[in-house]
């Protein structure tokens, strides 16, 4: 009998469903996974040690480009940390602008994570609906911050800017007569929270699409049901957080174990699943988008009604207003020192987290006293997500390996940094 | 093993599947949403960020005094300023390149500078052919300041009550 060995193969970097640039090596028997191996770094960029050298305002753009699809969240972590380390009160407003923009992003990012799912497994039509109530969603960063990703937006002390009183339009096109533009411009006649509200009532009936589409889907139920499957102990161990715990049945939630923003005065419920599978994690992230929904909602609500600040007024942490520094000498002194020396944040260290939509995304930072970190550490819920790979692909075949690895919801820039 | 009527006629008739199908179809024939980009854009906010721009005064004179804060917050450090008295004795650049290629548009420039000069407008389709077209001097920035100048000041205004 000829000797049978086993075949290894590179799964990635260049393949379109290994999510950016993983590479994958699997030892397979035949279609069977015995081994995969993920070899990670592809995407390093030296965040961390970027972040040494320079001032804590000038860091903060770079946390937009850490977890690429989930901008605002890295930001608030980051805020958070420097915020902890100069025991800064963050006005109201702020807060829930910020628990807001947390939501939105957690629909955008489970958005986006719903509609590759659904293409790498094989369904397309759910790809391109998810993209269109994204840009709905990108509309509403791009109106607040002036892009539509990287938006920049969350600062130490606050937000940068109150949310603008007009929602931005669409303009005349050759393609679009006047009642045509009409109908896409109805929701946009208000403010950027009109907007929302709008996309509020719209989006469970959204939802509702995507549901009819995969959930009692039969390919959709064999390709995902059974597969990849982490009991809850086991979760725990592996360091899961996020949807993929909460999918093996653990309720933990770092909105509701430990709050921050706003997050302590709002009504929401935390989805758990029951088996661990890729089946649970859909469900379980398709219930938390509806969960978003209302807690966007209800912030929409009270931003309506309590106008305020939305930065803090200390001069030695957030620029002063612009009017201000024109006409002020000391406003303008505040403003030269802050963009070029930057603030100076006490000594000590700090390790701040929040519930990003992919999981636990803190921030461990210490600081000397300086203008700028000491050192800054990033935990990145996709790290540990990533590692348990080899223990949930084996024994699969080698086509689930790509349900399992798009079910972690990997995003490379914060796995590299 | 059960036998359960309902679950069998779901399965040999394929209902979740028509239903899927259904919705499908009814996009099929529903009025589409691409935006035909060239010729029309998706909505810009005053805020946007996009090619950056130098301002003037109204009666022509060059807002940035090199005063160089820009150059010192660029966290991407893509901002180059090099500066000269005047003979009317003011101070003014007599370099300010901005590397394309490496900014981030994280619009911190245009946040401190104390004289509104350099912004970031709404332009985002630029490019270059060859390597080192995406460095842009003074004079093709204060170029891109003269031909958007009523759109910036319209946008600076319209944001004012918020910055």
């Amino acid at each position: 009998m000829p000797e049978i060995n086993n075949f290894t193969m590179n799964f990635g970097p260049q393949h379109p469903s290994a999510h950016g640039v993983l590479r994958l090596v699997l030892e397979l028997d035949g279609e069977v996974i015995e081994r995969a191996d993920p070899h990670i770094g592809l995407l390093h960029r030296a965040t961390e040690k970027l972040a040494e050298n320079k001032t804590y305002l000038q860091n903060l753009p770079y946390m937009d480009r850490l977890d690429y699809v989930s901008m605002m969240c890295n930001e608030h972590a980051y805020c958070l940390a420097v915020e902890k380390l100069l025991g800064l009160e963050v006005p109201r407003r702020a807060q829930y602008i910020r628990t807001l923009f947390d939501e939105i992003t957690r629909v955008l990012n489970h958005l986006l994570w719903l509609g590759a799912y659904a293409l790498d497994v094989g369904a397309m039509s759910v790809f391109l609906y998810c993209f269109r109530e994204r840009e709905d969603l990108m509309d509403v960063y791009e109106a607040v911050s002036g892009a539509r990703m990287h938006a920049a937006y969350y600062r130490p002390g606050g937000v940068y800017r109150d949310l603008p009183a007009q929602m931005p339009q669409y303009v005349a096109s050759p393609y679009r007569d006047a009642r045509r533009l009409d109908e896409l411009n109805a929701n946009r006649q208000g403010t950027v929270l009109d907007f929302i509200e709008d996309f509020t009532r719209r989006f469970p009936g959204y939802v509702d699409e995507y549901e009819t589409l995969l959930t009692d889907n039969r390919i959709w139920k064999q390709r995902t049901v059974g597969i990849g499957v982490v009991g809850s102990e086991r979760a725990v161990q592996l360091g899961f957080t996020g949807p993929m715990l909460r999918a093996s049945g653990v309720a933990w939630d770092l909105r509701r174990t430990q709050p921050y923003a706003a997050y302590a005065d709002l009504d929401f419920e935390i989805p758990v699943g029951s088996t661990g599978d890729c089946y649970d994690r859909y469900l379980v992230r398709v219930a938390e988008m509806r969960q978003s929904n209302h807690i966007i909602a209800q912030c929409v609500n009270w931003l309506r009604q309590n106008p305020g600040p939305v930065i803090t007024d200390d001069f030695k942490v957030a620029a002063p207003p612009r009017e201000e520094m024109k006409g002020s000498m000391e406003a303008l002194i505040h403003h030269f020192k802050l963009f070029s020396e930057g603030m100076s944040v006490p000594a000590g260290e700090v390790y701040t987290a929040v519930e990003a939509p992919k999981g636990e995304f803190g921030i461990y930072m210490i600081s000397d006293g300086a203008n700028k970190p000491y050192r800054m550490k990033i935990r990145a819920p996709g790290f540990s997500h990533l590692a348990a790979m080899d223990e949930m692909a084996k024994g699969h075949m080698i086509a689930d390996v790509v349900a399992i690895l798009s079910t972690m919801d990997i995003v490379f820039g914060e796995i590299d940094r | 093993m059960q036998i359960r009527p309902k679950q069998w006629f779901k399965t040999f008739f394929l209902t979740e599947m028509l239903r899927g199908m259904q919705l499908t179809g009814r996009y099929f024939f529903a009025r589409k949403i691409t935006v035909q980009y060239p010729e029309e854009q998706t909505p810009q906010s005053p805020r946007f960020r996009g090619l950056h721009a130098l301002r003037r005064y109204e009666n022509g004179e060059e807002r940035c005094i090199a005063c160089k804060l820009c150059e010192a917050v660029c966290p991407a450090l893509a901002i180059t300023i090099e500066s000269e008295q005047r003979n009317d004795g003011t101070r003014r650049t007599t370099r300010y390149d901005i590397d394309l290629s490496k900014c981030i548009f994280c619009g911190l420039c245009e946040e401190s500078c104390p004289v509104d000069s350099i912004v970031e407008s709404r332009v985002l389709s630029y490019h270059g052919e060859i390597r080192g077209d995406l460095i842009y001097t003074k004079d093709m920035l204060l170029a891109n300041g003269d031909r958007l100048e009523a759109e910036l000041a319209a946008d600076r205004e319209a944001d004012r009550a918020y910055r």
